[in-house]
């Protein structure tokens, strides 16, 4: 018992801890749609789109979850625009607009390289660095999220499964594109300080697709999804004060091992229900 | 009589493509078409045009006499072709069903007992009740032309537009569609589906759209399927057979030779 809560005497621990629960949770609940959207690279893409708008916010001086949240919610748009109204695919969209926002945010930290320390931050995650005010942010951005998909539950799905049908059906797809748009950066901004931009997608992505290879129910892999995510936020936490490993790093490591687990357990799944129809037949 | 689908001189291009050309034509309420093609002709590009998922690159679509947006008046039934439904995500019979009423509900991530009460008599209706909790890749090809129909018939619509509804099934199965749809249009239902199979839709459909990137031709099967005009459609060689009544289509084998073949010509239909 001791070894559980010894942890809980530090103050970063109990900052970080609550973060990484609500992170991971809000990262695997907004991956299922982005796996099932076939844009498993957007959380990659935006994350380092992100990233540009961070630097050019501490460069102009504007709080960092305004200009960044205004930044990445335009990446999104572009990148939904993009591949809705021309021939470009998704993979190609997210490439080329995400990628030359990075570029911007790499040219403003040469040009001005006192910042570098906060960027090493953003691009690797320091949950040592999360305060209280920081997890407030996290838990209220997360309750808002999961507000808005649970209002808007029906249309997403609709929206997801099959965009253009939906929008014959009389769905508003356009609002729920531009609402998920708003969603994915929020998500991806106060996942960045936790898990940091070169880990965040793993985190969106890992989960979700663990999820789907455990069921083909869409409302349970919302359920298994975001509570591997949080799962996998405290005990990588934990892991992580034990065996002295960076956070972010030790809870995307462990989701990799969930993954490997469920993919050799769905595999075994499918043989035992083949050899029970070769056995009836 | 005010029509319910009009198409005023309409194109529609991708790019510098033009798939769509001059296109007029005018279905009023509660007909039933087939509008038919070779691949590529620009079929489902005009479906989705009716649909409003497309904008015409020039001239003007009107349904039941208003332009074509998302604030329409008709209550419009979609269901897609087969190949374009990703059989992989993880959705049920029941999900899908009630997608059809998704435009019209709450707010809520549930829906409300009517209904499910409505999907219900859908589903018995179509006589896929017993599959609801089924997984859409768990079903046959008819199965799941019979859900996305459910869908459609959701929607409570006025219009009902279906896009080759017989393909990737079975003989039988493509019949009993067919007929569900006969059904339904014989209730006040508007319909317009597209097809590959001429010999279907001569044989069920009361109006036949002949289109290859421009209306070709359109009337009743009996004035439509000719050589001449299927011909010119398909770019091919086509044979058409007319027995007791019945209309046989088949393209001719490349080296037979080019003639109609009318073994028993039915009085009043003349080719």
């Amino acid at each position: 018992m001791t070894f559980l809560l010894e942890p809980f005497q530090f103050e970063f621990f109990r900052n970080g801890t609550l973060a990484a629960v609500f992170v991971g949770g809000l990262c695997g609940l907004i991956g299922v749609y982005i796996v099932l959207r076939g844009m498993s690279y957007i959380g990659h893409g935006l994350s380092h789109a992100i990233f540009g708008g961070a630097v050019a916010s501490f460069v102009m001086q504007i709080n960092f979850y305004i200009g960044a949240g205004i930044w990445g919610f335009i990446a999104a748009l572009l990148i939904n625009q993009t591949v809705r109204k021309t021939r470009i695919s998704a993979d190609a969209a997210i490439g080329v607009i995400t990628t030359a926002s990075f570029a911007i945010g790499v040219a403003l930290i040469s040009r001005y390289r006192r910042f570098t320390r906060s960027f090493d931050a953003a691009l690797f995650g320091n949950i040592l660095g999360v305060k209280q005010a920081d997890v407030w942010i996290i838990i209220g951005i997360t309750v808002l999220i999961a507000i808005v998909i649970f209002v808007l539950y029906k249309q997403m799905l609709f929206t997801t499964f099959d965009a253009d049908v939906a929008q014959v059906y009389g769905v508003r797809t356009e609002w729920v594109e531009t609402a998920f748009a708003l969603i994915l950066a929020a998500a991806i901004i106060v996942s960045m300080q936790i898990l940091g931009v070169t880990l965040v997608a793993a985190a969106l992505i890992i989960p979700a697709i663990t999820a789907r290879l455990l069921t083909d129910s869409f409302n349970r892999m919302i359920v298994i999804s975001t509570a591997l995510g949080a799962f996998s936020g405290l005990i990588g936490m934990f892991l992580s004060f034990y065996i002295d490993v960076a956070s972010g790093a030790t809870i995307v490591l462990l989701q990799s091992v969930f993954f490997v687990v469920a993919l050799v357990f769905s595999s075994w799944r499918k043989q035992v229900a083949q050899r029970l129809i070769h056995t009836h037949v | 009589m005010q029509a319910l689908i009009e198409l005023k001189q309409v194109s529609f291009g991708y790019s510098d493509k033009l798939v769509l050309e001059e296109i007029n034509l005018h279905l009023h309420a509660g007909q039933f078409a087939a509008l038919v093609g070779p691949s590529g002709a620009g079929k489902t590009t005009l479906l989705k045009l009716i649909l409003g998922t497309l904008r015409p690159t020039r001239g003007d679509i009107c349904i039941d006499g208003c332009v074509v947006d998302s604030s329409r008046k008709v209550r419009v039934g979609y269901v897609p072709q087969l190949e374009t439904v990703d059989w992989n995500f993880p959705v049920t019979v029941e999900q899908v069903v009630l997608m059809g009423c998704t435009g019209n509900s709450k707010f809520l991530p549930w829906h409300s007992p009517a209904d499910k009460h409505r999907m219900h008599d859908t589903l018995v209706a179509l006589g896929i009740d017993a599959l609801q909790h089924r997984h859409i890749r768990d079903l046959s090809g008819g199965q799941q032309q019979r859900t996305f129909l459910a869908r459609a018939l959701m929607a409570d619509p006025d219009l009902l537009i279906l896009d080759e509804p017989t393909a990737g099934v079975d003989l039988r199965t493509a019949e009993s569609v067919l007929h569900m749809l006969a059904e339904l249009n014989q209730k006040g239902m508007s319909i317009l589906m597209t097809t590959h199979d001429l010999n279907a839709a001569a044989a069920h459909v009361p109006w036949v759209i002949c289109l290859n990137r421009t209306i070709v031709a359109q009337g009743v099967p009996e004035e439509v399927m000719t050589v001449a005009t299927l011909n010119q459609t398909y770019h091919g060689d086509m044979m058409v057979i007319r027995q007791d009544g019945l209309i046989i289509i088949q393209e001719r084998p490349h080296s037979h030779s080019r003639h109609e073949v009318l073994p028993n010509p039915v009085p009043g239909h003349a080719p």
